[in-house]
């Protein structure tokens, strides 16, 4: 019942207004909001949120994963703790100051970037793939931390009862390690997608609105910094984010629970 | 089925400062079932993961066939192997964690599982094809395994413990269907085990394994009955070592003068090694020792009886003699008049002669 009243309040009357807000124009019923939210700048700014999320969780699921499966197959306990303790600090390094160290560091004054003497060769920091390598550093950690449990439970016996069948090493991760760590695999990547999807001080700080973005949009509208009144096309464009995040779960949920049986 | 010949030779194995197996020589003929017995680190599991190529030897070889297999990678060895447990690879059905073996060569599907379906009806599982590991009884697991184990047709199949983690009624009916499928199959068989009931109920052959090294390979009856160390006598079975005087070929134990078995301590002072069964117990109220305990296990009752100079010794009655020797009824002790073996006496002299408390 506690819980119960807890979402009520913390989902549930965000949700209405949200609702409220969204399908309100000048007072009366409508879904223009809704549609205008679905249009222009602000669809390629939701497409913008999807693929740099999408990519995001994909790079950091595979890259997190190996930098894991690294970590649980080293003879050295204490890379281990090291590697743990260094993603637990970085999973959840995000925002302003993030960006800062990026900028400092891989920014057109940074360090690194005036040492290489980098800006000659083009690089930019500014961009979407620079977003997206900014992103990674606390994506890759966070994948760390989901996979290294589920690496851990991986039985020894199930990789050498393949071997004694006369599974190479490739074989056992198809037959059976893989699909054994299909659920905290696919929780790892939609964590990380929520994480990118959901992340606007770290782009706020380093792209403004060189890099179209939903979050970035939201915030734009709220605060009448293009066009004024647009409070309500925010809202919009917050469904639309529930949306999007709720068929990434259609598509998760099934499989996890299919995955999720075997380990019963 | 082939059968194979199966030989260690001088295999050496150390784990940091840890000597796992020094120098083990052993061969396993083909057909037969041996059980590598000893107690917890003595290398019989290491020995067996060397045979599967999990471990490397550091020095020594094993073949198979006379053919040395040592650096032969674990999945090129014509091995099947059982673990201890949970080896079923969870997301997999039983039919295919059989038929996994056969997936990995390619074969048709059609094929594999006709198959896995023949080695399912061969363990008494014939209807369990479709359920998941998660759905099956730890004793079910364990037959699956042993399936998954003969699916490629080895000539040398290598059980590590797989019944230790079952409960005592399947791990008897168990032990009896693994048996009867290895005698059926003709299938050279190497079984670890720490339970030495398990090795001598169905083992062609036990082999005592001692700090990596073999103390004694022989029939489960002169393992028993003719250990060769007292470390084999001790550890198969219970044993009471109780103090002897040697003079001659005869050692005088308890007030009786018996033959000695093999050779005789120098010493004239000895522990000679009884077993529990050849103590004969007698009711009377003059004897000299009275039960402290009596534990039923059903055919028979263990008693332990300390006798008037304090030597506490272990004795087996039948088990529907067991309420004539409830604990404080005074008892008379004689020895069956059969060659005892004969060790020199431990430092700690009469302690020694209690046995071990948790063997009553």
């Amino acid at each position: 019942m506690p819980l119960l009243v807890f979402v009520v309040i913390v989902f549930g009357v965000p949700m209405l207004v949200l609702l409220g807000g969204t399908f309100t124009k000048e007072g009366t019923f409508s879904t223009a909001n809704l549609t205008e939210s679905l249009q222009g700048a602000y669809l390629t700014a939701l497409f913008g949120s999807v693929k740099l999320s999408a990519l995001v969780a994909v790079l950091g699921g595979v890259l997190g994963t190996f930098l894991a499966q690294a970590v649980v197959t080293s003879r050295f306990r204490a890379l281990r703790e090291a590697v743990l303790t260094a993603s637990g600090v970085l999973a959840n390094f995000g925002g302003v100051p993030l960006a800062f160290a990026w900028i400092a560091t891989l920014g057109n004054s940074g360090v690194v970037t005036t040492t290489l003497g980098l800006g000659q060769h083009g690089w930019s920091l500014y961009n979407f793939w620079g977003l997206t390598l900014v992103y990674l550093y606390f994506s890759i950690p966070l994948q760390v931390l989901t996979v290294v449990p589920a690496l851990d439970g991986l039985r020894p016996q199930w990789r050498e009862a393949a071997q004694n069948n006369g599974a190479s090493t490739w074989q056992f991760w198809r037959y059976v390690g893989i699909p054994v760590l299909t659920p905290a695999l696919l929780g790892g990547v939609v964590l990380l997608f929520g994480g990118a999807f959901s992340a606007y001080a770290t782009a706020q700080a380093m792209v403004g609105s060189t890099v179209p973005l939903v979050t970035l949009k939201i915030a734009d509208a709220l605060t009448g910094n293009v066009l004024i009144g647009h409070e309500n096309v925010a809202l919009a464009l917050s469904l639309d984010m529930i949306v999007v995040a709720g068929l990434v779960m259609a598509v998760y949920l099934p499989l996890q629970r299919r995955s999720a049986r075997w380990l019963r | 089925m082939n059968s194979a010949r199966v030989e260690f030779r001088g295999l050496r194995r150390r784990f940091g400062s840890t000597v796992a197996l020094d120098g083990l020589d052993l061969t396993v003929e083909p057909g037969e079932l041996i059980a590598l017995l000893g107690p917890s680190g003595c290398g019989k599991t290491t020995a067996l993961r060397c045979l599967a190529g999990f471990e490397q030897p550091d020095e020594g070889e094993v073949l198979v066939d006379g053919a040395d297999i040592t650096r032969v990678p674990a999945n090129r060895r014509d091995a099947g192997m059982v673990f201890q447990s949970y080896s079923l690879f969870p997301n997999l059905n039983a039919r295919d964690n059989v038929s996994f073996g056969m997936r990995v060569r390619k074969a048709p599907a059609a094929k594999r599982h006709a198959r896995a379906q023949e080695l399912l009806e061969l363990v008494g599982l014939p209807s369990v094809g479709d359920r998941y590991p998660h759905q099956l009884s730890g004793g079910q697991q364990q037959r699956v395994a042993l399936a998954r184990a003969l699916a490629l047709e080895p000539r040398v199949l290598l059980l590590d413990e797989p019944l230790s983690a079952l409960d005592a009624k399947v791990r008897v009916t168990l032990r009896e269907e693994i048996r009867r499928l290895q005698l059926s199959l003709g299938i050279t068989t190497i079984f670890v085990t720490h339970d030495q009931e398990e090795a001598l109920s169905m083992a062609d052959r036990v082999a005592v394994l001692r700090d990596g090294r073999l103390e004694q390979v022989a029939d489960p009856a002169t393992l028993y009955d003719r250990p060769a160390t007292a470390f084999v006598a001790e550890f198969v079975g219970a044993m009471n070592h109780l103090p002897g005087l040697v003079s001659g070929d005869g050692v005088t134990v308890l007030g009786q003068t018996l033959p000695v078995e093999g050779p005789s301590p120098d010493a004239a002072q000895a522990d000679v090694l009884v077993r529990p069964e050849a103590v004969l117990v007698t009711p009377d109220a003059e004897g000299d020792g009275i039960v402290m305990v009596s534990s039923f296990r059903g055919s028979t009752a263990r008693l332990r009886i300390r006798l008037g100079d304090g030597t506490e010794v272990l004795a087996d009655v039948p088990g529907h003699d067991s309420a004539r020797f409830a604990p404080g009824t005074a008892v008379r002790i004689g020895l069956v008049e059969r060659p005892v073996l004969v060790s020199a006496r431990s430092e700690t002299g009469a302690a020694a002669a209690v046995p071990e408390p948790d063997v009553v």
